[in-house]
């Protein structure tokens, strides 16, 4: 009995440090991620595993956050329980973070795998005090998206400047369809008009300027860029009560022909697609012109991964950034999510929108990152309520510009 | 502690006071708790207030600038006004309560379903409700947008409209509210003596005279309770709001307690001081009513009531 004993607990311990001595060689990475929409989530498990595949000691724990959550919890585990690894964006919605001391500085692993050249394009919104803070992965064109089908029936050719997409506009409300369509319950698209709006009447200069707090709400030329966009909100070309739908039921009204153009993200065609919209009848074109001879520069948001300063591994999670930000990994990550590499020498997939978007982007003058990423987070949401009161009621415009102003003065101090 | 000992002294401290220490010792966890949970932040609130942070980075003392930015801001008396008019508005559901209990207060066969069915709303999920009630309201293909469009042409986005949506909102949130003063009044209808409303059915009483003389004094304390439970709840209003409008369109549903939500904790919200000044505001206004609450509460239970 005894001896069956003592071989039982001899073999016992033998397991049990065979097994400890496995678990010692691998080095876990913690990372946060809010890809939980199931095209990005797949696509992020094929990136970790392809990682996992070239580095076998090393084991990545992923925690899935709600997308939508995601931007709450953020601001907790950073202090509480900090990963290795979290997902983030460009521009000024990671300053907060920056500033807070909340991300590690990265310009080591940017300049050590050469992603000041490959990643050029997305530099400028990484950089906050001459240094980097995290490694973009991907972006995606915004632009007008339009049924042809609708524009078909009422005989509309698409416009080459802003005046033909107005005359255009007139055309479809006798027709009893919404020129332009968009769901303002979560603020976000006004704010994807204005930028294109501002854009188009006064250049990336002075759009930056204007997000950075550097030029009045009441100057003349913010006017200029409302009074065009009066054009099309006044007469009601736009759909009706758009403050109380999303912009998933917007995505609807263009598939059942009911409006006839959309300013949306690139992630949009997938809704459209999955509504019953075809690449015959989904059509996509840059924003038209406004004022004649303005460069023209693009919104094009940008996703990231940041290190915390609280990470445990941060050897792993910089090899993992570098890794990230390889041409080959980004044109396999992007062709998943459906969206655009940064690195530029990866490669687009051959959808004809993303080839649009790759085309377009790459002929951009400038690429601004979103009015919610580039101004800061407080006038952000006092900017796109703003915006939303004017889709609603545009007499009330002389009234918003003050407010707007005012808490420009009070935000940028 | 020997037997011995204790025959010679007198009987030790803790015997002596065991009777009056036991319900302290019951209660310390409780209160522990209580303290840490709920007192500590409520005065870690009132600190906050007087601090400028973004809940990253450091706490800049600023004094009263929070409270003097808040009498400005627009947003706060848009937030104010809906929460008095949450406050009037809610009260409809005590009455309404009533009346639906009255009505239900009879033994006929099957009765105890239709007192189930009645009670459902308050069941269910307050997120359920909004997200109900939202569906009910859109435009399109809402029922209220399609009646709307049906009796005079064109429909009537509720929620879209800066002037309706809290009215809107305040519907949806009557309709749970209504049950439970439902059932609070059914339990007291069953309280009510029968020789009460015999003498008084003697005396010729009937009709809106019986219910006013005879019933309602007996549900006072019903109606007590579902007073201060509307109240709280009119006040405390946050899913719906959330749910059904994000405080839009352009912040017109706004309330108290999701303006504190949105400068705080948000996502686009990093004042923690400016929330905390808010959630002060709601704080005071809260207790004014809760004081009047626990006074007459203490009054009556002194008169023996």
């Amino acid at each position: 009995m005894l001896h069956l004993k003592k071989t039982a607990g001899l073999a016992l311990a033998v397991a049990l440090l065979a097994g400890t001595s496995a678990i010692a060689q691998q080095r876990t990475l913690v990372f946060n991620t809010d890809t939980s929409d199931p095209a990005p989530r797949a696509a992020f498990d094929q990136l970790i595993a392809d990682f996992e595949a070239e580095n076998p000691d090393i084991d990545v724990v992923v925690n899935m956050f709600d997308h939508e959550g995601y931007k709450t919890a953020i601001r907790n585990f950073l202090t509480a329980d900090a990963p290795d690894l979290a997902n983030w964006y460009a521009g000024n919605r990671m300053a907060p973070f920056v500033n807070a001391g909340q991300f590690m500085d990265v310009s080591d692993v940017w300049e050590s795998a050469g992603f000041d050249d490959t990643l050029a394009s997305a530099r400028a919104s990484m950089t906050i005090d001459d240094k980097q803070w995290g490694v973009p992965y991907t972006y995606y064109q915004w632009g007008i998206y339009y049924n042809k089908d609708v524009y078909a029936q009422v005989g509309a050719e698409v416009p080459t400047n802003w005046d033909e997409f107005v005359a255009n506009c007139e055309l479809f409300k006798a027709a009893g369809i919404d020129c332009l369509t968009t769901g303002t319950s979560a603020l976000w698209p006004a704010a994807g008009i204005f930028d294109y709006m501002n854009l188009r009447t006064n250049g990336y200069e002075f759009h930056m300027a204007l997000t950075a707090g550097e030029v009045e709400w009441t100057d003349q030329r913010v006017r200029d860029t409302f009074a065009q966009w009066a054009r099309i909100v006044e007469p009601g070309y736009m759909t009706a009560n758009h403050a109380a739908i999303d912009w998933q039921d917007a995505a609807a009204l263009l598939v059942q022909g009911r409006a006839a153009n959309y300013v949306m993200g690139n992630f949009a065609v997938a809704t459209f697609m999955d509504g019953g919209m075809t690449a015959d009848n989904l059509g996509f074109m840059p924003f038209p012109e406004i004022t004649p001879g303005i460069p023209r520069a693009e919104d094009a948001p940008t996703d990231t991964v940041h290190i915390p300063t609280g990470a445990t591994n941060v050897a792993d999670a910089k090899l993992f950034l570098a890794f990230l930000g390889r041409a080959d990994v980004q044109t396999k990550l992007n062709a998943a999510l459906g969206q655009l590499p940064v690195n530029n020498q990866s490669t687009v997939g051959d959808d004809q929108y993303l080839s649009a978007g790759f085309e377009m982007l790459s002929n951009a003058y400038a690429l601004a990152q979103f009015f919610d990423r580039d101004a800061p987070a407080e006038m952000a949401k006092i900017g796109m309520e703003g915006f939303q009161e004017f889709m609603v009621r545009p007499e009330y415009l002389e009234d918003i510009l003050q407010r707007l102003e005012a808490a420009r003065v009070r935000i940028y101090q | 502690m020997s037997v011995t000992q204790s025959q010679s002294k007198p009987q030790s401290w803790w015997r002596r006071n065991q009777q009056a220490l036991t319900p302290w010792l019951f209660l310390a966890p409780g209160i522990f708790m209580f303290s840490v949970y709920v007192v500590w932040p409520i005065f870690e609130s009132f600190r906050l207030s007087f601090f400028d942070w973004d809940g990253l980075g450091t706490k800049e003392y600023i004094g009263t600038q929070n409270y003097s930015e808040l009498w400005g801001d627009r947003n706060f008396i848009i937030s104010l006004k809906n929460n008095v008019i949450w406050l009037v508005l809610y009260m409809l559901a005590v009455p309404a309560g009533l009346f639906i209990a009255l009505f239900l207060n009879q033994t006929v066969a099957g009765i105890r379903m239709y007192k189930s069915l009645f009670f459902f709303p308050f069941v269910i999920s307050q997120v359920v409700v909004g997200l109900m009630f939202s569906w009910f309201y859109a435009p399109n293909f809402g029922l209220l947008f399609k009646l709307t469009e049906w009796l005079t042409g064109t429909g009537i986005a509720v929620l879209a409209d800066p002037d309706l949506v809290t009215y809107g909102v305040i519907a949806a949130g009557l309709w749970p509210q209504i049950a439970y003063c439902m059932i609070l009044y059914l339990t007291g209808l069953n309280n009510v003596s029968a020789d009460q409303v015999e003498a008084a059915r003697l005396d010729g009483a009937k009709g809106i005279k019986m219910l006013w003389y005879v019933i309602l004094p007996q549900l006072r304390p019903a109606t007590f309770i579902a007073v201060v439970v509307t109240v709280i709840g009119a006040l405390r209003s946050f899913d719906l709001i959330s749910i059904m409008t994000n405080g839009g369109p352009f912040g017109s549903s706004r309330v108290l307690s999701y303006y504190m939500y949105e400068q705080a904790l948000s996502e686009y919200g990093f004042r923690m001081g400016y929330g905390a000044a808010i959630a002060v505001v709601l704080f005071g206004i809260m207790m004014f009513f809760i004081a009047g609450f626990i006074w007459k509460m203490v009054r009556d239970e002194k008169g023996g009531y």
